[in-house]
């Protein structure tokens, strides 16, 4: 079985050119292929099927799914770039490479393939200057029009510290629509609502939409190359802040691709404390989402009910961990809290609580007419095209998608306390917020679960920083969905940062939140409903900027 | 002889009444909403101070905003005020609203959304254009709506004057008229309607794509957004106060009867109080329905205003049938 992943792609491209990779931890396995070779490893895998469902928890997925594609400067071990892809089916995780030469970092676009490419691809050319051949729309990404076409800022020639310059007349080709009537609404970067910034422009007809673009990238802050400056330390503290309300998710996505990279295993008892922290957070998440689809109906009531109930669990974080949103909580090696007897008694009683009060608010969602007349069938994104694009998260779940990183790349307990995941197939406003009422009450039945079992022992175990040149991935479930980090360590102090002088630095941290891929199923969900009804779709899935942005 | 006076006060009475009480009504329901949530106010006169700290502020004109945007707040302000001259809000003696019939009063507000909506157009913002264009639809069925349904208490009073129709309301004989009912309801709707309230606007959202009224004022700043905003406020006063003259006529001063029987200025205390008594269970009504129901989808809204259009009809039915 392990091979098999391997088969899918030496039947395609030949086993002379298949190399199995060795330095990365974190996954099922890695391989370098020649870069023309590239997009034919992907198309192989995208029309391979999967022998056997996974223990009746997920569906039988037909064909790989693209995760992650990025791009990497190797220039620091005398090599030149390298683009990556990162597949999925089931509970195995491949990654195949292609190095590309310096002087021409081109490789064969994978936009035909996996649609989700479409951005990775146009990111991986704005930020890193690798360009995707045959890629239909090379429009910048992240990297404003304003900016120049042609200073790449995650390229080792980059200096982080020098801001780009503005470049005059920079224009953005907008998708456009012409006819009698139509009309074109821009909404944003920055909105009314304390949110973070984004463009949408609409093209309407009367209060029809006929398309919507996003763009996105105003709070693009340069976090992966910033994390190369940083180092291991307090690139965790980084990872602790790249979306600030899956903070614990990411950091453990992290912690987890470093200790891939270093070979170690992080303390047990950790690794219980970082599940119960990180469906404390998918809890607090998700009865904040679930009121603010109600507030977007103008159903203010369970708004400030569903509030009250996510201030009460933040505070409680507070008392139990010492932070509202448990940021920095999670460290490579293991977590920086841990909780007495007592803590864990008060928590299990408060979930108690929670949970009848949650169920009380439930009713009443379920029970108003006037709000499932404006949630059911808005917003539709049907399962093949969630499949097609490539969603994760909730916003998968609620599309047919039975995709789950805790039980796809499980760390303890997930393999003993098994998740159940909820899926349904309407893909509506009504299925994404009904996904979220399911999780809220697994997420606390895990947690009941969780602290009955913790095991004793040390919180944290010593994480060296990586060997040179070694690679770490890691996936979690974060409450938006699957979070992907992929950590490279740079030879030996080339780009250390302030606490590791004697260690390998970070040469290259790829970050990949769900919105990454998620933010394009919004432009597809909201054909053909109508403009007032944008807001509540957008509510429904509640993407990060930031996580996108970085 | 200082009774020649009466009118002109009772007249300057009920237009401060108009002017200074609309404010508090909307502080008065939006407290309301806060305590039914289970959250704390900013207190019943934060409007007040929403409106000072308006007036206080510069204005922020479009280069392109014509005359239409700088003259339509105080169109709008004014015309209101003028309704609010010829509701009899407090009094029936009230000298201007024998100028004016209910037809005329439904074409001053139909004058305040007019340039409203064109307002919303000038600046050319696709904001405001969508909320003009919004504002006419629910406008186009909300108006032939609330005629019929006004019209339903004219066929009862034989009369179209306000002062008319409330003095025969409420000196006659207390009798049940389903006619009234069903116009009273066709009414309530209609008022949501026009007042955007929820279930068809939504007053306190931020969210620029749902707006209906909001949309065509997003342009306007500091005295002109407080015109605006004032004028806003005082359309639900006279909505509330038009549905008590309308339908609960009991307590308004200078008809006779035993509430408020004298004709100066004596029944003003008590037209006040129960003016008072009856807005504060208005604004009840208000959060009873804006914190039960879900804002519609905007294509409901004529089915909604179109039920209110066929319950107006039945009143008027019911009346040629029952009575």
């Amino acid at each position: 079985m392990m091979n098999w992943p391997k088969e899918i792609i030496a039947s395609s491209i030949g086993n002379d050119n298949l190399r199995e990779l060795a330095r990365c931890g974190g996954v099922t396995a890695a391989y370098g292929v020649p870069r023309e070779f590239f997009a034919m490893a992907a198309k192989a895998l995208k029309g391979a099927g999967q022998p056997g469902g996974l223990a009746g928890q997920l569906a039988v997925l037909d064909g790989w799914r693209l995760a992650a594609e990025w791009a990497t400067d190797e220039t620091p071990f005398g090599r030149g770039f390298a683009v990556f892809a990162a597949y999925n089916s089931g509970t195995e995780y491949v990654i195949v490479k292609s190095d590309l030469p310096q002087d021409d970092p081109s490789f064969p676009s994978l936009a035909g393939i996996f649609t989700p490419a479409l951005r990775f691809e146009r990111q991986i050319q704005s930020l890193m200057g690798v360009s995707p051949e045959a890629h239909p729309d090379l429009r910048p990404w992240i990297k404003h029009e304003d900016w120049p076409w042609d200073v790449y800022p995650l390229r080792k020639s980059f200096d982080g510290k020098t801001p780009l310059k503005k470049v005059p007349g920079g224009d953005y080709p907008w998708a456009r629509a012409d006819g009698e009537g139509v009309y074109e609404i821009p909404v944003g970067p920055v909105h009314a609502g304390i949110i973070e910034p984004g463009h949408f422009r609409f093209q309407a007809v009367g209060e029809d939409i006929i398309n919507l673009e996003e763009k996105l990238g105003y709070v693009h802050k340069g976090i992966e190359k910033r994390f190369e400056s940083l180092g291991w330390i307090f690139g965790a503290r980084l990872a602790a802040r790249v979306s600030g309300d899956s903070t614990v998710a990411h950091s453990i996505a992290f912690s987890m691709a470093v200790e891939a990279a270093s070979m170690v295993a992080p303390a047990q008892r950790a690794l219980w404390m970082r599940a119960v922290m990180l469906e404390r957070e998918r809890i607090a998440n998700h009865l904040g989402d679930i009121g603010a689809i109600c507030n977007d109906t103008a159903f203010a009531f369970l708004h400030h009910q569903f509030s009250i109930l996510r201030e009460k669990v933040l505070r409680a974080n507070q008392r139990f961990f010492g932070h509202r949103l448990m940021m920095d909580r999670v460290l490579p090696g293991g977590a920086a809290v841990d909780m007495d007897k007592d803590a864990s008694e008060e928590m299990l009683k408060e979930i108690v609580w929670l949970s009848k009060e949650f169920e009380k608010l439930v009713v009443i969602y379920e029970d108003n007419p006037s709000l499932e007349d404006r949630v059911w069938g808005a917003g539709v994104l049907s399962p093949s095209v969630a499949k097609e694009l490539g969603t994760v998260g909730f916003v998968a779940r609620a599309s047919g998608q039975a995709l789950d990183a805790r039980v796809q790349n499980p760390f303890a307990p997930y393999d003993r306390i098994v998740p159940k995941v909820p899926v349904l197939t309407s893909g509506d406003v009504h299925a994404r917020a009904w996904v979220r009422v399911e999780e809220v009450r697994e997420s606390m039945r895990l947690i009941r679960e969780m602290l009955q079992d913790i095991p004793r022992g040390r919180l944290c175990v010593p994480c060296p920083a990586p060997r040179p040149g070694a690679e770490g991935f890691s996936a979690v479930e974060g409450w938006r969905g699957e979070i992907i980090y992929w950590v490279q360590a740079g030879p030996l102090s080339s780009t250390a940062g302030p606490l590791s002088s004697t260690d390998a630095g970070i040469n290259r941290c790829m970050v990949r939140d769900p919105s990454s891929v998620n933010w394009l199923a919004l432009e597809e969900a909201i054909l053909g409903n109508i403009v007032p009804d944008f807001p509540l779709c957008n509510k429904s899935f509640n993407q990060s900027y930031s996580g996108h942005d970085l | 002889m200082t009774g020649q006076f009466y009118p002109a006060i009772i007249e300057g009475v009920q237009v401060a009444t108009v002017l200074l009480a609309a404010p508090l009504l909307v502080g008065w329901v939006r407290a309301l909403k806060c305590w039914s949530q289970g959250r704390s106010t900013a207190g019943l006169f934060q409007p007040y101070r929403d409106i000072l700290r308006l007036f206080s502020k510069d204005i922020v004109l479009a280069e392109n905003a014509s005359w239409v945007f700088r003259a339509a707040p105080y169109v709008v302000f004014g015309a209101t005020l003028m309704a609010g001259a010829i509701i009899p809000v407090i009094s029936v003696k009230a000298p201007l609203a024998a100028t004016a019939d209910v037809i005329a009063l439904v074409a001053l507000f139909a004058i305040a959304r007019f340039f409203t909506a064109l307002a919303g157009m000038d600046a050319g913002t696709a904001f405001g254009g969508m909320g003009s264009s919004r504002e006419m639809m629910v406008a186009s069925l909300a108006e032939p709506a609330l005629l019929m349904s006004v019209f339903t208490v004219s066929l009862v009073t034989r009369s179209t004057s306000i002062t008319e129709m409330v003095r025969v309301l409420s000196t006659g004989p207390f009798v049940l008229r389903p006619s009234l009912a069903f116009a009273f309801l066709s009414f309530a709707i209609i008022a949501m309607a026009e007042t955007g309230r929820v279930p068809v606007d939504n007053p306190s959202t931020h969210l620029e794509l749902t707006m209906i009224h909001e949309a065509m004022i997003l342009e306007y700043s500091g005295r002109h957004l407080a015109l605006m905003e004032w004028a806003g406020m005082m359309k639900l006063f006279l909505f509330s106060s038009l549905a008590i003259a309308l339908f609960f006529p009991w307590g308004i001063a200078g008809m006779g009867g035993w509430l408020a029987g004298t004709a100066g200025l004596a029944g003003l205390p008590a037209a006040f109080f129960f003016l008072a008594l009856k807005l504060a269970l208005a604004g009840v009504a208000i959060v009873f329905v804006e914190t039960g129901l879900a804002k519609m989808r905007i294509f409901r809204v004529p089915e909604f205003l179109g039920t209110a259009f066929i319950l107006a009809t039945l009143g008027m039915l019911s009346y040629f049938m029952l009575e």
